[in-house]
């Protein structure tokens, strides 16, 4: 039996919604000579603005409510939940970056958190100065990243652009380089929040690789993602959180059912709401509506066997984007994106959009098998910065009938998700 | 076994009023050291003079301080070269208004550092004084320069004496009040970002009643009184004397000083160690 090297007890956290001050002097004392002479309060106003919308009228809100649970050594702990659940609440308290309201966590060993790369990264210095800095910051000696030093480099493969300015880097390469450095700390608990949101799918494989060496180790680690299909890979077990408490935990891929299954960010008829939870946004942005559509032009919910998909989309843009890139996927039941599509698709093209609102309408020129399928849009800067990125807004279902002809799915398991039709098919009797 | 024994921390809602951790502050020694090279570095890799700014900076205003003060004012200098004067005056204030000015916007400017990664947010205020320390010295050695230039060329006729010694003390608690004032009002600066205008404003007032550009023996009665009231005009005075032979020096004027330091570091570090805890939640 491995030892437990976190114990979180009836652990609470109260966070204060708006402040009593309006937070300049000037105002503050402006209020006051408004009542001493027995006017109104001239910011009044603007409280009231910044009061929750769903007529919450509390000024604390709970984010974490009787959390309990612990975690062995060498295990891979996944967090999972919907936005706001509560899941970066409870890895800042973990790493002490605030302190709980009420409750403990003990911990057992050196615990370094990620819960942004590249935090206190400085623009003017360069990538070796960064990294001392970096380092430094996440709790390691000099002499450790000395000794650590070639390795991290290699591992970000920043190359001889070490001795560049960060301010030089592309995004990519400055992701690069700071989860390289965090990736070499040498803790016996990792906390990681969201990290792999960022840099291309080839660096993020090798996180994953080098996070699973981690746990390998011996070491522990907690995980808080969106990629559920990284939290499949790496997580031995899993919490799921859902306002502030912990919902269930148990086995991975069971709780990620769960998690889809409460994480009903769709509507029916697709209208994405402007609170609606968004996995990023810059603000820039925002899809109002996404559906599947039929011939008719009508949203529908539930199609035929071997339909393709017809998706129309609306998005209200505030500022203007010039370098506008959509992706939409298809993910089946289990948070699998099975079907991708990205447009513009030659990478040196990008959509210029105008302030105001646009519709979309496009077709996936894909077959679908039976099941229960959602939609989750994202448009994205060519930096990869996602713009407006949702989850699952709209949900649909493939029965095994066909709408058309007489094909109807055959068999009671299912054979996959797309179903690619045999072009060009030709058979031949040769001999 | 018992349970308690063998856990390494425990994070719980209490922190006590002057549990302050300085052995933690210590295990992070390494980081201060970074820090302390990044403000030095960043700063002078912006500019385009480089680190020659830090040398024409303390000789441009003395020779502003020159032309305004002795030449259309006539402000007495105690017999010393009115640009030595200045210098001085200005190597020693500079340190400390830079100490204070640039702590007590700690917690503002370290915001997304802070509300991202734990270690000891006091190794930030500590860089920074640190960080200063290195340019005050740099600008000692100038003054050290102009002093030589000055005795060589027969124009200096007033002598370093045995308090030089104190030097090193002196600077000590520039540094430490600097620190303490500026963490107390870091804790303002979070509540109210405009402060930082003021403490801008309230820093050149405090320059006045400081014996910066006049010497204390040129002042009496009332407004002798006032102005050792000030923790610095100790400071300044005795920095002055041990530099030229010329001005006040009173031992009881430092040891009021030091008392002031050590009151205002001790609520400082109070203060600023609370509002670390509540402030984080709010950025
Ligand atoms: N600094 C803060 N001040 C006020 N409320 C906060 C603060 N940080 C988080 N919250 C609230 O606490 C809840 C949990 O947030 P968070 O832990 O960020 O969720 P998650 O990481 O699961 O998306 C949310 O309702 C959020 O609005
Ligand atoms: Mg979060």
């Amino acid at each position: 039996m491995s030892r437990t090297v976190i114990k979180v007890e009836n652990l609470y956290k109260q966070y204060r919604l708006g402040q009593v001050s309006t937070g300049t002097l000037a105002h503050d004392i402006n209020r006051w000579w408004h009542q001493m002479r027995g006017l109104e309060d001239p910011y009044e106003k603007i409280t009231t603005l910044n009061n929750r919308t769903d007529g919450d009228e509390s000024e604390y809100v709970w984010a974490l409510q009787n959390i309990n649970f612990e975690v062995k050594q060498g295990e891979v702990l996944g967090i999972i939940g919907k936005n706001g659940a509560g899941k970066s609440t409870l890895l800042k308290l973990l790493s002490k970056v605030t302190s709980p309201t009420k409750g403990s966590i003990k911990v057992n060993g050196r615990v370094a958190s990620l819960l942004e790369v590249g935090t206190g990264f400085h623009k003017e210095l360069t990538g070796r100065e960064n990294v001392f800095l970096n380092g430094a910051i996440l709790g390691m000696t000099k002499v450790e990243i000395n000794r650590k030093f070639d390795e991290i480099v290699a591992f970000s493969g920043i190359g001889k652009y070490i001795d560049t300015p960060v301010k030089r880097y592309s995004s990519g390469m400055y992701v690069r380089l700071a989860f390289a450095v965090a990736a070499h700390l040498d803790p016996e608990i990792m906390i990681i929040d969201e990290v792999l949101a960022v840099g291309d799918i080839e660096f993020q494989k090798k996180c994953l690789g080098k996070m699973k060496d981690v746990s390998e180790g011996g070491r522990t680690v907690l995980f808080v993602s969106h990629n559920m299909a990284a939290v499949k890979t790496l997580c031995t077990r899993a919490i799921l959180m859902n306002n502030g408490t912990i919902f269930k935990e148990g086995d991975t891929s069971h709780l990620i059912d769960e998690y889809i299954h409460i994480n009903n960010n769709f509507s029916e008829n697709g209208i994405i709401a402007r609170n609606a939870q968004r996995i990023h946004q810059t603000g820039e942005a925002f899809f109002e509506k996404v559906q599947v559509i039929d011939k008719a032009n009508e949203p529908v919910s539930i199609m035929g066997f071997k339909s393709t998909v017809q998706i129309l989309a609306e998005i209200h843009v505030e500022k203007e984007i010039s370098d506008a890139i959509f992706a939409f996927s298809i993910l089946n039941s289990n948070n699998d994106k099975i079907v991708f599509t990205e447009f513009p698709e030659n990478s040196f093209k990008h959509i210029m959009l105008q302030p105001g609102r646009h519709r979309i309408k496009f077709v996936i020129p894909v077959q679908m098998n039976p099941g229960t399928y959602y939609i989750s849009p994202n448009v994205m800067k060519s930096s990869g910065e996602s713009i407006d990125y949702l989850e699952n807004v709209y949900k649909f279902e493939v029965t095994k009938d066909a709408t058309e002809g007489s094909h109807h799915y055959r068999w009671n398991i299912s054979h996959g998700n797309v179903y690619g039709s045999a072009q060009n098919l030709s058979i031949d009797k040769i001999s | 076994m018992k349970e308690e024994d063998k856990w390494t921390e425990v994070i719980t809602p209490r922190r006590g009023l002057f549990d302050i951790k300085l052995e933690e502050l210590w295990r992070y020694r390494d980081l201060i050291a970074i820090f302390i090279k990044r403000d030095f570095v960043a700063i002078y890799k912006q500019t385009v003079l480089g680190p020659l700014w830090l040398f024409l900076q303390p000789i441009f205003t003395s020779l502003v301080f020159f032309f305004v003060f002795t030449k259309v004012a006539r402000l007495p200098t105690d017999g010393i070269p009115p640009i030595l004067f200045y210098m001085s005056g200005i190597t020693m204030w500079t340190y400390f208004s830079d100490c204070f000015v640039k702590t007590s916007n700690v917690f503002v400017s370290n915001a997304h550092i802070f509300g991202k990664v734990y270690f000891p947010r006091l190794a930030t205020p500590l860089s920074i004084v640190m960080s200063n320390l290195l340019k005050l010295l740099i600008q000692l050695t100038l003054l050290l320069i102009f002093m030589i230039g000055f005795y060589s060329s027969g124009k200096l006729s007033v002598y370093p004496n045995w308090t030089l010694v104190l030097l090193p003390f002196l600077i000590c608690l520039m540094a430490l009040l600097g620190l303490g004032m500026g963490i107390i009002f870091s804790s303002l600066t979070t509540k109210y970002r405009d402060l930082a205008f003021l403490i801008q404003f309230g820093i050149q007032l405090l320059m006045y009643s400081t014996p910066v550009i006049y010497p204390l023996s040129s002042t009496g009665g009332k407004l002798r009184t006032a102005l050792t009231l000030n923790p610095l005009t100790g400071i300044l005075e005795t920095f002055r004397y041990s530099l030229f032979g010329q001005g006040v020096f009173d031992p009881m004027l430092l040891l009021y000083c030091l008392g002031f330091t050590f009151v205002t570091l001790f609520f400082g570090i109070i203060i600023f160690n609370q509002v670390d805890r509540s402030f984080m939640d709010t950025v």
